[in-house]
């Protein structure tokens, strides 16, 4: 590239910094609350219960609901996101219906999380009397979280090469057992890589949560499903706003706990993808 | 040819890729036992008739077909007709070596464990292996993943994967074309020697290697069997102007 | 004897599984079609649900009061609830977001298709992506306790929780959906164009804006919709940074509230089934809506694109 004229001097330039612009921000989130709240975290801040009002002790609880809530969400989102890319690329015909069905993903994907969080209260809180609960909160993320999955999951098995299945099928082997044995084996790092970005995902989002699982103040893990949960994007934004006096290292720490839960498991999902390119074999 | 001692007998077989006619009204028999060649320039049908023969094409959206298709006496379009049944007494053999991601020994034995099948494995592989000419270069790595394996071993293992299926036939797209000089001359000699117990049907651009291997051969010309017979005959003073320009260069 | 018969594969494996009895795999296969299925369902089911809690509200409130109202007075008596304030300042919130993101993420998108070494793109994509992963609340947080000051002081406002804060957080958010979307769209431009445009002796600075950007503009536009989209749906962030004022702003440097932040902010306090409830529906199902027809659109624009681009 050799840029002609101050013209194109300015372009190429104007460029250069819109991607250090881009990129700016999360070095800055990354610096400002590394540099301010790692002095407050320690072995207690991570495994210890919240006291005086949250002003002090540690987050464990938040922690660990969060934990649940993923764990919960994944084991719900994960087969039937996986089942229906298995749908879309495998079985359905490449007719109006999966087009219709790719339409409901991408708009499944633009519901706004607040609305997830309406929806759950609506459907599974109140109608189905789950009551605010860690499953009525997995469900709900689950629901926000298949979209991600789907479409991770449909492009690896779409990434498989088509003289997988022929090889199989020409064998005699029935379209099931093509799948299970040599087409999903194949896919399921590309597989893993969406169900860790929907993990992420999952671990951040507050809306949802906020009037289906979400406990304010809970100084103890929960007992069963049915119990509500602390978790840690809620209780950064209940000590952000809602607890005066409160000291900025608390805050600080409790941000730097969740977005380097958040930023690990994206990175986990980067490298392994990387990791996939490098070796695929065929 | 009695219809008693043929194999496989294709009668009025047209075949559609949605409104294009790739098959036209193509009529023959095979014995058993016997290795047949398809020759022909490309995109004449010859892939596509080959699958017409284990329902591969079944797989493709949009396709039509009508005519006489019977292997072993039944009719394979029918209603009844069990496609993964057809497709373990039908084996095939793809143009570029297509091993699973899998262990040498894992894609041996992938037909019979879809069958059920998961006793007397290791013999299985050994015998089929040898079949292969494939046992000594392979005997000791047999867990090492098969993508280890060279352009031309690949291909005769897949040519084993598809014999442990227990196929009374084997199709052959061009099985040859992305291997060296050594590699091909290996599999034509495979293939004379399961010549005693498969039936072979190999589609194939190299005319050495058709008037080499076969016993008889079939010329395809956009679509239709234009000539079918003996192989000797065929390569020596053929019927159809056609198939003597094609064969002597002339449609390359 | 002539046979005719169609085979597509959904007719055929489907029954021979079953006639062959194989019933395990046959019970697989639908559970698998079910899941797809599903999809379409859940859409539909949360508009259900929406509408279901939203109606109500209009057995003593009108649509458009609802639509037109200038007051949103949720615990007076009797309780107002207009729609316009909030609307308004989503509107606020989304525009002043857009106007900073959508030059920033589409010159960042041309850099990463067109002018970035291999090695740069991949580095700065994985960058990218983070950015879109960072939780919104972590966004609000940083706005509220980094940003707000300095945005009280820069303009000397009583407050710094303004539109305008609100803004250049979420711009933040809507920049990985637009850089992304877009750097697909450029790099799906056939070579050919490009490689036309140079041959005739055009720069690379000419054959990127006279001939990629164009030949990728339908993408583009679907990226910044789907930005918008985004935008209009975040929450955490505009709960926590826009001051969230139910007043109609005459200046970007005015407290707003959105539909997301009244609806996360007043749930907690309503009365289930109460009318306040209703109404938070009511906005919950506005904003479907909303997202629904710019998702909807977006994705219509990029499949056309797409058929075309190939
Ligand atoms: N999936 C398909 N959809 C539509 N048309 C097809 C499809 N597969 C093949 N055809 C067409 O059918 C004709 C026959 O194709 P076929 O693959 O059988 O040729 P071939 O004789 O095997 O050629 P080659 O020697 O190049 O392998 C060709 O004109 C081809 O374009
Ligand atoms: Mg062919």
């Amino acid at each position: 590239m050799r840029p002609r004229g101050a013209g194109e001097w300015l372009a190429y330039g104007l460029l250069y910094l819109s991607i250090i612009l881009v990129t700016l921000p999360v070095a800055a989130v990354l610096f400002i609350v590394i540099s301010r709240g790692y002095s407050a975290i320690s072995w207690e801040f991570l495994t210890a219960m919240p006291r005086m009002g949250m002003r002090a002790g540690g987050i464990f609880p938040a922690i660990m609901g969060t934990l649940l809530l993923v764990l919960g969400t994944v084991a719900i989102a994960l087969p039937l996101g996986v089942m229906a890319a298995i749908y879309l690329s495998e079985y359905a015909s490449r007719g109006r219906l999966n087009r219709l069905i790719h339409l409901a993903i991408v708009n499944l994907a633009g519901v706004p999380s607040v609305v997830y969080g309406l929806f759950g209260l609506g459907a599974f809180v109140l109608f189905l009397k789950l009551g605010v609960s860690l499953l009525a909160g997995c469900l709900t993320l689950a629901l926000m979280i298949l979209p991600v999955i789907i479409t991770a999951s449909e492009e690896a098995l779409q990434a498989v090469p088509q003289s997988f299945r022929e090889a199989s099928l020409a064998l005699g082997a029935t379209r099931w057992k093509t799948i299970w044995n040599v087409v999903l084996p194949s896919a399921l790092p590309g597989i893993l890589t969406g169900a860790i970005l929907g993990v992420g995902r999952a671990a951040g989002e507050t809306a949802p949560i906020l009037f289906t699982a979400a406990a304010f103040f809970l100084p103890r893990l929960p007992k069963s499903i049915f119990d509500q949960v602390m978790a840690l994007p809620y209780h950064l934004y209940i000590i952000a706003t809602q607890v005066p006096n409160i000291s900025q290292s608390v805050q600080y720490g409790t941000a730097l706990v969740l977005v380097g839960l958040v930023l690990l498991v994206n990175a986990s999902a980067i490298v392994l993808r990387s990791y996939i390119r490098r070796r695929r074999s065929w | 040819m009695e219809t008693t001692a043929c194999i496989i007998d294709v009668a009025g077989l047209n075949f559609y890729y949605g409104k294009f006619q790739a098959l036209k009204d193509i009529s023959l028999q095979l014995e058993p036992r016997k290795i047949t060649a398809f020759i022909g320039p490309s995109g004449c049908g010859k892939s596509t008739f080959l699958r017409t023969l284990n329902r591969m094409n079944d797989l493709i959206a949009g396709v039509r077909i009508d005519g006489k298709v019977m292997i072993d006496g039944r009719d394979i379009y029918a209603p009844d007709m069990d496609v993964v049944e057809l497709r373990r007494r039908v084996g095939m053999v793809f143009q570029r070596p297509n091993p699973f991601p899998m262990s040498i020994f894992d894609n041996i034995t992938y037909a019979p464990r879809m069958k059920g099948q998961h006793k007397g494995l290791d013999d299985l592989v050994e015998r089929t292996l040898i079949k292969a000419a494939l046992w000594d270069e392979a005997k000791d790595k047999l867990k090492a993943s098969a993508l280890s394996l060279s352009g031309g071993q690949q291909q005769r293992l897949c040519i084993a994967r598809a014999l442990a299926a227990d196929p009374g036939i084997l199709l052959m797209d061009e099985p040859c074309s992305a291997l060296d000089p050594v590699s091909t001359l290996r599999i034509e000699d495979l293939m004379q020697s399961l010549k005693n117990e498969y039936t072979i049907l190999i589609v194939t651009h190299n005319m050495q290697q058709a008037a080499r291997v076969s016993d008889y051969t079939g010329f395809f010309l956009s679509g239709e069997l234009i000539e079918f017979g003996d192989s000797n005959k065929i390569f020596t003073k053929p019927d159809d102007k056609r198939t003597e320009d094609y064969i002597t260069g002339r449609f390359g | 004897m002539a046979i005719e018969r169609s085979l597509t594969i959904d007719s055929i494996d489907v029954k021979k599984s079953r006639r062959s009895g194989r019933w395990s795999e046959w019970v697989i296969e639908r559970v698998i079609q079910a899941s797809g299925l599903l999809t379409i369902v859940f859409i539909v089911l949360i508009f259900v649900f929406l509408l279901k809690d939203s109606l109500p509200l209009f057995k003593t409130h009108s649509l458009t009061a609802l639509l037109t109202g200038r007051d949103w007075y949720p615990i007076s008596d009797p309780a107002r609830f207009g729609l316009v304030p909030l609307l308004a300042g989503s509107l606020a919130v989304t525009l002043g977001s857009i106007v900073i993101a959508v030059p920033l993420g589409v010159a960042a998108a041309i850099y990463l298709a067109e002018v970035a070494r291999p090695s740069i793109r991949e580095s700065v994509k994985p960058v990218v992506e983070m950015l879109a992963a960072i939780p919104s609340v972590v966004f609000g947080f940083i706005g509220l306790l980094i940003l707000a000051p300095y945005v009280k002081s820069l303009f000397d406002l009583p407050t710094g929780l303004t539109a305008m804060t609100g803004s250049i957080m979420l711009a933040f958010m809507a920049l990985p959906t637009i850089i992304s979307i877009s750097e697909d769209a450029i790099s799906a431009v056939p070579r050919e164009y490009r490689e036309a445009s140079l041959a005739l002796g055009a720069t690379q600075w000419q054959t990127i804006s006279r001939v990629m950007v164009p030949a990728a503009l339908s993408g583009i536009t679907a990226a910044v919709m789907l930005g918008i989209g985004r935008v209009i749906g975040e929450t955490m962030t505009v709960l926590m940074v826009t001051g969230n004022a139910a007043l109609i702003p005459h200046s970007i440097t005015q407290p707003v509230r959105t539909m997301t932040a009244t609806i996360a902010a007043e749930m907690g306090e309503t009365v289930q089934y109460s009318e306040h409830y209703f109404a938070l529906f009511s906005i919950g199902a506005v904003l479907f809506v909303i997202t629904f027809a710019i998702n909807f659109t977006a994705d219509i624009v990029l499949h056309r694109f797409r058929r075309v681009g190939r």
